[in-house]
Formats: structure tokens, sequence, C-alpha cells
């Protein structure tokens, strides 16, 4: 099996070339060949689009068997199962009754709390009563082995909780109670949630308990730097070259990127099985999706930000693009060009996710909790995600390198997994 | 008497979904559809700027986030006089084409199948209800077999979105004014190596799949027939070479197939927990406001009517009102007509693919003007969707949005009349009330999405006494 440092230093290569689940996923098998067997999975869907859940399914290469079928148990999913109604939530309330403590809960979607919870429903009890999504995610949250927050809404709210919040929905972590959350909540975002983040959050869990994690208890395993950090337009940046409209090839932050604001490692990991591409590379502004003032705080998606805090830079946004804002921008473009010869950025990374202990509670003394913003936008804050605040790594990193130590574990593993390349990269 | 049966949740589709029936000498005699949570994108889109409205409701759905997407961005286009170039025209279809397939494809194996084949013992196929499993132990693993390998081409169909346009779902790659993303020969190849792909798929397997099935259950020809009243809006707008759309819309009311007309579409609350208006209305100047107290309300969706008609809408109506697909109205025939828009669509892809012209513009770029009004349809996955945007002082002030699901899982309206699935449920037989597998054939066979009848749903347990007479 991987070691913990191994495993961290897979997950945070974000190596464009091959899926993260590809690798994984066997290892995970490996490890539950034990008599305990596949580990029990409820996949919870809150008030959500289902994106989630989708998205996950991407992560199924090379087979959906591999992970559905020989790695995890899936238990309920509303998306899949073929049960319903009484049945499914007989079967639901069985496994709250008599599997406390052994099954992993992951929620998707936020949790509506207007009039008693009853704007949401998962369904009915068998006497006729509304089961709502906030009973659920209390009732099962409360017996969970590990629990997730999968996707945005349910980790900090999303687009449901937006102003208005005409259904006063709340992240998951907002309606347990706090030493629930304290001890055993991990929030993946994003709009939808990248199928690695979650197969690499879940196997850690898993492998080595609970990862290391930053204020709003998100894995530094994918959420450590800042897209703007390891963006391929970083240069055009640098040199106040900007883009006027979608579509174009410069960089986009005057057409209202959050990437100087967003913790994620989108640049290097890129969406969808095949590593495809990802919102910057389509030439479109990121949203700041994995963010917990999205969408409040980081819409207009097409209008940059007033006065958005970017590390290094005291300078409003308005400023950025003109001399005074280019020099500035250069400043941090000399800044990134140092820490990526000394090869900092992944020296940071690891530092930043290793020598906590796996226990939970070491994991949760290590790990500041903090309660996520309801998602009700109101602050004042222009900026999405604090990023003067995060004990986050440096900027600077030449996107696409590969930190030094991975090839080895990297061919270790591919002489066991078979990666059958030519299927999907092309 | 009879006996009254509720299942919910619905499972296998988006959202949450309560079905009642009432049953009398094995027969389903009424149903009642009931949309169970609420979000009110509605409102949440008041005041916004009117491009973050594309992507943002890209998030009412994860299944068919493209579908708003077109929708919401022909509205915008429409209100600001804008015209897309034909390259960021047809970029946009091939990403909404790709989602077709993906979700037709998904819906057939993954959420309708399990109805029919009866699949391996071990979750997510069981729990189940043990009955009326057809099909011989060859069919059963062959279409088992292709079950999975649905889901490894499907997850193409999301790679090939994503080249085209950053990701999926919820995709970056749909504006208004074209597309952000312009073709170019490594595109075009990768994307037609993935069409390629599916066709043989959907003429080996799919299709074959879909009459195996309506072979062992002949009686699913018959079943679920509904109103018999049809509409499709325009499908693939624009994608024409002389920017017509591929197919025109229209509606088919008592078997007569006629144009289009916008103005005559309402849409009712009496039986929705929203504050009643002063009577049925036009969905650009409806208001979404919700009223859990409303005693005979049963859903959270809204219930659109067609010239005061309920009408159906999905593969099926297009292919009756555009194709003259005339087999029948039913359970099999939802699921036939579905694959024969996905062989289409695979078809029309591939020549997209071939008249994109590298280096031609794919983007127009405009101006949001002060005031502004517009509208946005297109023949989605699901059937008609429609975007009404209002635009006051450059930001969005009012925006409806009037869903597939919401045509076809309505609740009555104003005047009793049933929606589309509650009407195709009257006449269902029902073996074993204890598990009536018969129900979610037929509401299956319409590919319902409570997710994306958006303004819906809450159900605060008094609709247990709710009855309709």
């Amino acid at each position: 099996m991987l070691t913990r440092r191994e495993f961290i230093k897979l997950c945070i290569a974000g190596i464009a070339a091959m899926s993260l689940s590809d690798l994984i996923i066997p290892e995970l098998a490996r490890a539950f060949q034990t008599p305990g067997g596949r580990p029990m999975v409820i996949w919870l869907e809150a008030m959500t689009c289902a994106g989630d859940f989708m998205s996950f399914l991407n992560a199924l290469r090379p087979d959906l068997q591999e992970l559905l079928f020989k790695t995890i148990d899936l238990r309920y999913s509303n998306t899949l199962m073929t049960g319903e109604g009484r049945v499914a939530i007989t079967e639901l309330e069985s496994i709250a009754g008599r599997r406390r403590g052994e099954y992993i809960l992951i929620v998707e979607g936020t949790v509506p709390t207007m009039d008693g919870g009853t704007y949401g429903l998962i369904g009915h009890h068998p006497d006729g009563r509304p089961f709502t999504h906030l009973e659920a995610v209390r009732l099962l949250g409360g017996g969970a082995r590990h629990l997730i927050s999968a996707g945005t809404c349910a980790s900090f709210g999303g687009p449901y909780a937006a102003n208005p919040n005409p259904s006063g929905s709340k992240p998951v972590s907002a309606v347990l109670e706090r030493r629930l959350v304290r001890e055993r909540l991990v929030n993946v975002p994003g709009c939808p949630i990248h199928p690695d983040w979650l197969v690499g959050t879940l196997s850690h869990l898993l492998l080595y308990g609970i990862p290391d994690m930053d204020e709003h208890r998100r894995p530094r395993l994918f959420y450590g730097s800042l897209i703007h950090d390891r963006c391929p337009r970083r240069q055009h940046f640098d040199d106040g070259e900007f883009a006027a409209q979608p579509g174009d090839k410069e960089c986009l932050y005057t057409i209202g990127c959050k990437g100087p604001v967003t913790f994620a490692d989108c640049p290097v990991r890129k969406w969808n099985s095949g590593h495809m591409n990802w919102p910057v590379g389509a030439n479109t502004p990121c949203i700041g999706c994995v963010s917990p003032g999205f969408p409040d705080r980081t819409s207009p998606f097409f209008a940059h930000l007033p006065d958005i805090h970017i590390p290094g830079v005291k300078r409003t946004a308005d400023k950025i693009g003109t001399a005074v804002g280019v020099a500035a921008a250069a400043g941090i473009g000399a800044h990134a060009v140092a820490s990526a010869i000394t090869g900092r950025l992944s020296k940071n990374l690891m530092e930043g996710t290793e020598g906590k202990p796996a226990a939970i509670s070491g994991a949760a003394r290590a790990a500041v909790p903090q309660k996520p913003p309801g998602g009700a936008g109101g602050a004042g804050d222009a900026s999405a995600d604090a990023p003067g605040s995060s004990p986050g790594p440096g900027p600077g990193h030449a996107p696409g390198r590969v930190p030094r130590g991975i090839r080895g574990i990297l061919r270790r593993l591919l002489a066991r997994v078979r990666i059958k390349r030519g299927e999907t990269r092309r | 008497m009879g006996e009254r049966v509720t299942i919910s949740p619905v499972t296998r589709l988006n959202g949450f979904w309560r079905i009642d029936v009432q049953i009398e000498n094995g027969v389903v005699r009424d149903a009642w559809s009931s949309g169970i949570f609420f979000r009110g994108f509605e409102l949440i889109l008041e005041g916004r700027e009117p491009r973050d409205a594309i992507y943002l409701t890209e998030r009412i759905c994860g299944i068919c986030s493209s579908a708003h997407g077109m929708a919401s961005s022909r509205a915008l286009e429409d209100a600001c006089g804008v015209e897309a170039p034909r390259n960021g025209v047809l970029m946009r279809s091939l990403i909404f084409a790709a989602d077709m397939l993906q979700n037709h494809i998904r819906h057939f194996y993954l959420l309708a199948v399990p109805d029919f084949v009866e699949g391996p013992d071990m979750p997510p196929f069981l729990p189940r209800y043990n009955v009326d499993f057809r099909l011989s132990k060859n069919a059963t693993e062959r279409i088992m077999a292709n079950y999975l390998e649905s889901l490894k081409l499907t997850r193409e169909f999301l790679e090939m979105q994503a080249n085209l346009g950053g990701k999926a779902p919820h995709t970056h790659g749909i504006l208004a004014g074209g597309a952000p993303v312009a073709p170019d020969a490594d595109k075009i190849r990768y994307s037609l190596s993935v069409v390629d792909r599916a066709r043989r798929f959907i003429m080996e397997k799919y299709i074959p799949d879909v009459y195996a099935i309506g072979e062992a259950y002949p009686d699913y020809y018959k079943i679920g027939r509904g109103h018999g009243n049809f509409l499709a809006y325009d499908q693939f707008p624009q994608a024409q070479p002389d920017g017509g759309p591929v197919h025109k819309g229209g509606v088919m009311i008592d078997g007569r197939v006629e144009g289009l007309d916008l103005e005559t579409i309402t849409e009712h609350v009496k039986f929705s927990w929203f504050s009643p208006e002063d009577g049925p209305r036009k969905p650009g100047v409806g208001s979404t406001h919700p009223d859990v107290r409303k005693v005979e309300a049963y859903s959270w969706v809204k219930a659109p009517r067609y010239n005061g008609r309920a009408v159906e809408t999905g593969p099926l109506a297009a292919q009756w009102i555009a194709r003259g697909y005339r087999r029948g109205i039913s359970v099999m025939d939802r699921h036939v007509a579905r694959a024969l828009m996905t062989k289409e669509v695979a078809e029309l892809m591939r020549e997209w693919l071939l008249s994109l012209e590298p280096g031609k513009p794919v983007f127009e770029s405009y101006d949001i003007p002060a005031e502004a009004e517009g509208v946005g349809t297109v023949d989605a996955f699901r059937g008609g969707l429609g975007h009404w945007v209002r635009i006051e002082g450059q930001r969005i002030a009012r925006y409806q949005i009037v869903t597939p699901s919401a045509w076809n899982c309505s609740p009555r309206d104003d005047s009793g009349q049933r929606g589309a699935v509650e009407e195709a449920l009257a006449g269902t037989p029902v073996e074993n009330p204890r598990a009536p597998v018969e129900v979610g054939r037929v509401i299956r066979s319409f590919d319902p999405c409570l997710a994306c009848a958006a303004h819906v749903i809450r159900d605060d347990g008094s609709s247990e006494d709710i009855r309709v007479s």
C-alpha cells in the first residue's frame, strides 16, 4: 500500500495526463480485501441539482464496476437505486438504526430550513409523515463513521442559498452538532465537485483518517493553492495582457476571473475523466465555484470585482491593467518566478498537508473549526475566499511541473495499474 | 372505494417527487403528481447581472445543465438583439447535443431499465420489487453488460463537452453571443471519434435493447397514453445552414398539428404552493411566491398550459410533431422515440463537426441594454424548455422558467384538468399495490426531472388528506 506521504504527493501532483481515480481505486480495492469488506456508503441528496453525483460518475475509469461494485457498497442514492418509495426509505432507516458507526455519509446539496425544513423532502416515512432533508442529515450524520459534504451546496450553501435564499438553505455544517462537525466533517466543495477531489478525500479518510484541512474544512490536498498561482495564463497577467471578451487567449482577470481568490487545483488537474480542460482553458473566467462565497461574492461572473484582494497587490482591481497596476502585477510575477526556481511551491504544499496524526481528534485540533458563512451574502469583504488570512502556500509554480519524487511512485503504480491511454487520450 | 398508494420518493430521477395513485379493481383510477422541494430560482435571479443567469440556471439541473445554458443564452440574445456567428452556434449546439445523447442513454439504462430488467443481487439494484421480470437470462445479462458500457460511453460525451466548453456538468461553453472555444482540427477529430463510437453503440446496443424490452412487455405499447396532446419547441435553433432550426416546433391538439403561439402559454397555481394570482398568468409576467399554507395545493410544480390545454412534451412529442412518427402513444413509444432521437442527433453532430470552419469567429460581443425583454426556447432532452427574462437598469428584473418536467409532471390546473403524467397513469393495471412496479414504468417513460421543474416543492404532511374530486 502507498504510504501517506506517497499518497499526498500523488494527490498534489494533479497530473493532467491521468486520472487520480485510476491510481487510487486499485489501492482502495486492495485495502478492502479484508474481512470487513467494502465500506458502506450512503449518498444522500439534499436540495441539489444532482450535478455532484453526475460528476462523481465521471470518475470511474477504467471501469465503473471497479468503484461502485468492487470498492464501495453504495446503499442509498436517490438517482441510482432501484428501490423506491417505502422500500427505499425503509432501507435508509434500517441502516441508520442498525449500522451506526459503520457507514460513510456523503451529503450533496444544501439543507433547507425554512418552515422547519419542509421546503425539502427526501420522501415520506412509511407512516406518511414528511421526511425532510434536515431530519435525514441529522439522523444519518449522527451515526456516520465519516462525513463528507460533497459539492459547494453541502459545503457552503451554494446557489440555492444565494440571496434572498427563499428556502432558508444552509450548509451541512450549520445543521449538525458542533462536536460532529469538529470531529468528522470534511468539506469537498466544487460546483460540481471534481471526481478526483471526492475519490481522493474518501481514500484518505479510509486509509489514513482525516486529511489536513484549511479553515473552511477543505482538504489542503486539493484546495491548498490559488488557481492564480498555477494558471497557465499567469504570464499574461504578469505582463498586463488582458482579455477583452470571452474567447480571448489572454489573462481573463479583467473579464471576471476569480482565479486570484479561489483555492483549487483546476489548472493542473483539469476536468472530466480524460482531464480534458477547465473553464480558463475554454477562454472563460473562473467563477470561484469552490469558494464559500459562491455565487453571491464571486458574481458578477463576467465583471471583475471592484476591491478584490490579491496577495501582494495592495491595489484595487480597477488599477490592474493600467501602467500602475501592471507594475504591481509584475511584482507578483518576480516573486512567483523566484518561488518557482527554488521549487518552493511543491515543498509548501507538502508541508501544508503533513505532520498531522491521522487520528480524528488530532487532525481536528490541527484544523481551526470555523462556522462557514451561510452563503446568503451580506459580507462586506469582496474577496471570495479570504486569501489573505489563509495559511495556504506561497505563490509561484510552473504549471504542469511534476514535483520530484512523484515519478518514482508513478512508475511503481503504473506497473500495476492498467491504463488504457489510447482509449481516452487522443 | 379502492386503495390509495403513495410512492415517495420516486427514485431514479433528478429531484424529489411523490406520486399518489387511487387503485380500484387492480387499475389506477386517478393520480396526483407532487413535487416535494422548493428552491425559488426565479427569486434568486432577480437583481443579478443578466449574463450570470446562463451559468446560474445551469445549476438548476446537473443532468441537463447545458439545456438551461442554451435557453438562457437565447433569451439574453433575444433581449440584447445579438446574433451568434454560425461557428459559435455549431459549437454550442455540439455541447448541447452531446449532453442530449448522454441524457437519453443514461436515462434508459440507469433510470428506466431497472424497472424491466432484474439487476444483480447487490446494491444499488437491491432492495427492489421482485415482480414481473420477463426477460430471459441471456437478454438480462446482455442488457446489464450494456448498462455498464453505457456509463463508459456517456462519460465520453461529458469529456467531449469539457473539451469544447471547459467542464461538464455546468459547462462554460455556452454563451449569449456564441461560444468561447474556437474549433480546430484536434477538437473536430476528437469529437468525431466520440460521435462515431456513440453511433455504433446506439445502432448495435441501445435501439436493439429498447425493442427487446418492448417485445417482452408488449402490453406497454398500450399502457400510459395520457391526453394525446403534444408540444415541441424548435429543435437545435439556428443550426441549419440558413439559420433556421433543424425541426420546427409545434403543438398537436386533438390530433391536429399546428404552429406554436407562445402567447397562449399560461401557468396555473391553484393546486401549487404559490400565492394565488388573479387567474393564470403568462410566464413573462408571472410571479413565484411560496405559500405553504394553501390547503388545496399539493405540489411545488406550477401547471403550465397551452391555450388552456395540458400537453405532453419530450422526444415522443417531437417525433410526432416534427418527424411524422405515428406508431402510438404509450410507455414503450416514449422509449422508442427517445432512442430514435439519439440516432438522428448523432448523425446531425457528424454533419455539424464537418461543417465547422476553423479560423472563423465563434463569438459576437454585445452590450446589456438598460431595458429589454427576451424569450429563449429550446427543445431540451425532456421536451420544451423556455426562459423569459426582463431586464431593467441592466439587471434582471424578472426571470421565469417553464421546464419540460413542469409540463409533464404538473398538478391539476385551475379548471381541474390533470397534468400529463397524472393523465397517463389513469388506466394503468397494478398487479400488487404493495409493489406497484407498473406505476414506475409509466412515470419514468417521461424521463421526469423534478429538479428541473424549478419552482418546486414542499409538503407539510397535510396532503395526506387532500382529495381532488
